[in-house]
């Protein structure tokens, strides 16, 4: 046995048991959190999926790369401080940050613990904390401090300001480049600009009627983050959601993701000024949102699953309107496949740019096609998994490059794996109820569910009467937007759009 | 990608062709927006998008509006990269107080005569977010609005719908250009 390991779960054991299901949870005191940070020191196979908090305490997940081992640790902060991860993990830079922002924690020997989510506009400081500071006077919208960016040195250098709000239709958010001449020395991103506070209106929600909230983190992604919440307060009260329900989720969920990956192919062709990929896959992706509203009767699918099942059962008229747009991508696709791999100045444009090393990927534990585009091949519907996937046989397609061509691959491959995956859950779809009601009890609960971004993290902590106390979902874009960063260092600036798409980060899902 | 382009001299373009046609209702709708178009502005009319705090599901569908289902710009209306080439500003969102000087500073950069669309519920009154400390709950607090689009998102169809009302209200006689406000947080 891995001595690492058994220290792992010794640690566990030391801390104080929390209610927390199926994820252990252990309750550490500050010699054993120090001794988490010196864990984290010598395994470089223990990865930090999320920080963040509740009033007074921090909690952190882990996930142990080779045992497949999914836990939380967190530590009581009387005086307001924890010791930081950022020095062991770099992905723990901006949790850190926005977990003073939110709750006032502030974390010792921090890399950075520069101001992230607040601007300074907001009329409370630290709007998570037990008792909220109000702010003396609340600045005016065009009074705010001014962000501090990082220094760079160099000679010729120049700064180029972009955003918050950018050229196209996409949501709002500053890059910061510093170049020399044509080529990116450095950029900075500075987010926060959609933050809207919506942790704090979960809270002292009943668990369904907070699930609103859950679906609007990030709208595009609404399915799979509904699916995450919806199983973290399952396992909280320890209800199971019917199976059919399950299944429909997962129909759901499959449906999301192909017409995400059809936007997005489309939309990197059309940034290296290829715009019949883009005009082709509108029209498909037109066809699949058409169809979930035949069949959901929603076409993002919004507000569809909850807490216990789901909203409603598939309509008569659902499977053939999924079939049919199914069928309309499988009659383009290939000859689409064919443009994007034949015409020579689209591929000098996605091949070799923005390249992300497997071992940076591997530090920061960046999961979906930014993961599996550089080798990691982490997908939670196969680890730790969940129904109905181990019922269902896909494949998780990874590359190595980890250029904007890989990131557009594994879409591309994930399509098809997910149009399989539909017509498997349409031909074994389970009879029965879709809904069942929620136990009043207390509990804590964490769970995943696989987006077309990456994994979301849902946790929640319940009290008697099934009331929000705490909650926390963390987008997959936390540990990829980091990456962007270095995909577009030495690169040329007119790179960037065509890296910046080809990540497709969440601006909403990390703001929160 | 010939065989495509091909097929679609056979086939017709797809804004045309059965399975890609809007319904009934968004066929008429984008006829009726054609001839108001020609009719009243009797030029092309510019809309600047700004997410003032979305969740992005409303992009999603404005997005829509520009692809070759609805082709939006075939009726002179399209979406532009800067606020200065702008008539209209569409904006999304329950406007986060750390978006409200931007979406200020974006109206202020519009030439007059501008209007401003609010799309969906959160532009309209702050949707779900409304009560958050935030987020001022609904655009107006920044910028006049001309035009409420609800939904939640609003389906391509209902953002048609709503640009040929904002056609049809261009035409009326305006009072003068009206002034952003910036009232003091909370
Ligand atoms: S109206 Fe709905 S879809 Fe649009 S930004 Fe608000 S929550 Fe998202």
């Amino acid at each position: 046995m891995d001595p690492r390991i058994e220290e792992l779960r010794a640690l566990l054991g030391q801390g104080t048991a929390m209610p927390c299901r199926p994820w252990a949870h252990a309750r550490l005191d500050r010699p054993q959190w120090e001794r988490l940070l010196l864990l984290l020191a010598a395994d470089a196979r223990l990865e930090l999926l999320s920080l963040w908090a509740e009033p007074g305490v921090v909690l952190c997940a882990l996930r142990h790369e080779e045992e497949e081992e999914f836990v939380l640790f967190s530590l009581a902060c009387p005086d307001g401080t924890y010791p930081a991860l950022s020095p062991l993990r770099p992905g723990a830079v901006r949790f850190e940050r926005m977990v003073r922002d939110l709750w006032g924690l502030v974390a010792t020997d921090a890399v950075d613990l520069r101001p992230w989510l607040d601007h300074g506009r907001w009329a409370l400081a630290a709007p998570m904390a037990a008792r909220p500071a109000r702010r003396e006077a609340p600045p005016a919208p065009t009074d705010a401090p001014q962000p501090a960016f990082l220094p760079v040195e160099g000679e010729s250098l120049h700064q180029i300001p972009v955003g918050p709000i950018h050229a196209g239709i996409i949501e709002p958010g500053h890059f910061r480049f510093t170049a020399q001449g044509e080529m990116v020395a450095r950029l900075e991103q500075r987010l926060g600009y959609v933050h809207k506070g919506t942790l704090g209106l979960m809270i002292g929600k009943p668990a369904r009627a907070a699930a609103t909230f859950a679906a609007r983190i990030s709208g595009d992604a609404t399915v799979a983050y509904s699916i995450a919440y919806a199983r973290a307060v399952e396992a909280a009260l320890g209800v199971a959601a019917p199976t059919r329900a399950v299944w429909l989720r997962a129909l759901m969920a499959e449906i999301e993701r192909i017409a995400n990956h059809l936007h997005d192919f489309g939309f990197v062709c059309n940034d290296a000024a290829f715009a019949f990929i883009h005009a082709r896959t509108g029209l498909l992706r037109e066809g699949v949102l058409r169809a979930a509203a035949t069949a959901f009767g929603h076409r993002l699918m919004m507000d569809r699953v909850l807490p216990g099942g789901i909203a409603d059962d598939l309509t008569l008229l659902g499977p053939d309107a999924i079939e049919r747009a199914l069928a309309a991508i499988e009659a383009e696709l290939p000859d689409l496949i064919a443009t994007y791999e034949n015409y020579a100045s689209l591929v000098d444009r996605v091949v070799g740019t923005g390249a992300v090393s497997a071992q940076l990927v591997a530090r920061f534990a960046a999961g979906g096609h930014v993961g599996r585009a550089a080798s990691r091949g982490f997908d939670c519907r196969k680890s730790p998994g969940y129904a109905p996937y181990d019922a269902l046989d896909f494949a998780v397609p990874v590359f190595a490059e980890g250029d904007v061509d890989a990131r557009v691959r594994v879409r591309l491959a994930e399509l098809q794996e997910s149009i399989k995956l539909v017509r498997a859950i349409l031909a074994d779809l389970p009879h029965g109820p879709v809904l069942v009601p929620l136990a009043a009890a207390a509990g804590e609960g964490a769970a995943m569910a696989e987006s077309f971004r990456g994994e979301v993290f849902a946790w929640v902590r319940l009290d008697e009467s099934a009331i929000l106390r705490g909650a926390f979902l963390r987008d997959p874009s936390w540990l990829q937007w980091p990456l962007l960063e270095a995909a577009i260092e030495d690169n040329i600036v007119p790179d960037f759009p065509l890296c910046n798409k080809s990540f497709n980060c969440s601006y909403s899902g990390v703001d929160l | 990608m010939w065989r495509r382009f091909a097929r679609t001299l056979i086939d017709g373009p797809a804004t045309e062709r059965a399975p890609a046609l809007p319904d009934r209702a968004a066929e008429e709708l984008a006829r009726a927006i054609e001839a108001s178009a020609r009719e009243r502005l009797g030029r092309s009319l510019a809309i600047r998008q700004v997410d003032a705090g979305s969740c992005n599901g409303c992009e999603l569908e404005i997005h829509m509006l520009n692809s070759i289902v609805y082709d939006l710009e075939r009726f002179g209306l399209k979406f532009v990269a800067s606020p200065k080439h702008a008539d209209v500003l569409m904006v999304t969102g329950p406007l986060t107080r750390n978006m409200h000087e931007a979406l200020l500073r974006a109206y202020d950069c519009t030439p007059d005569p501008k209007w401003v669309v609010a799309v969906g519920d959160c532009a309209a009154n702050g949707g779900v977010f409304a009560g958050s400390y935030a987020v001022a709950g609904g655009i107006e607090a920044a910028v006049p609005v001309d035009l409420v689009i609800r939904g939640c998102p609003p389906t391509p169809v209902q953002l048609l719908e709503g640009l040929l009302a904002l056609l049809q209200a261009a035409d009326r006689p305006r009072p003068k250009p009206r002034q952003a406000s910036a009232p003091g947080a909370i």
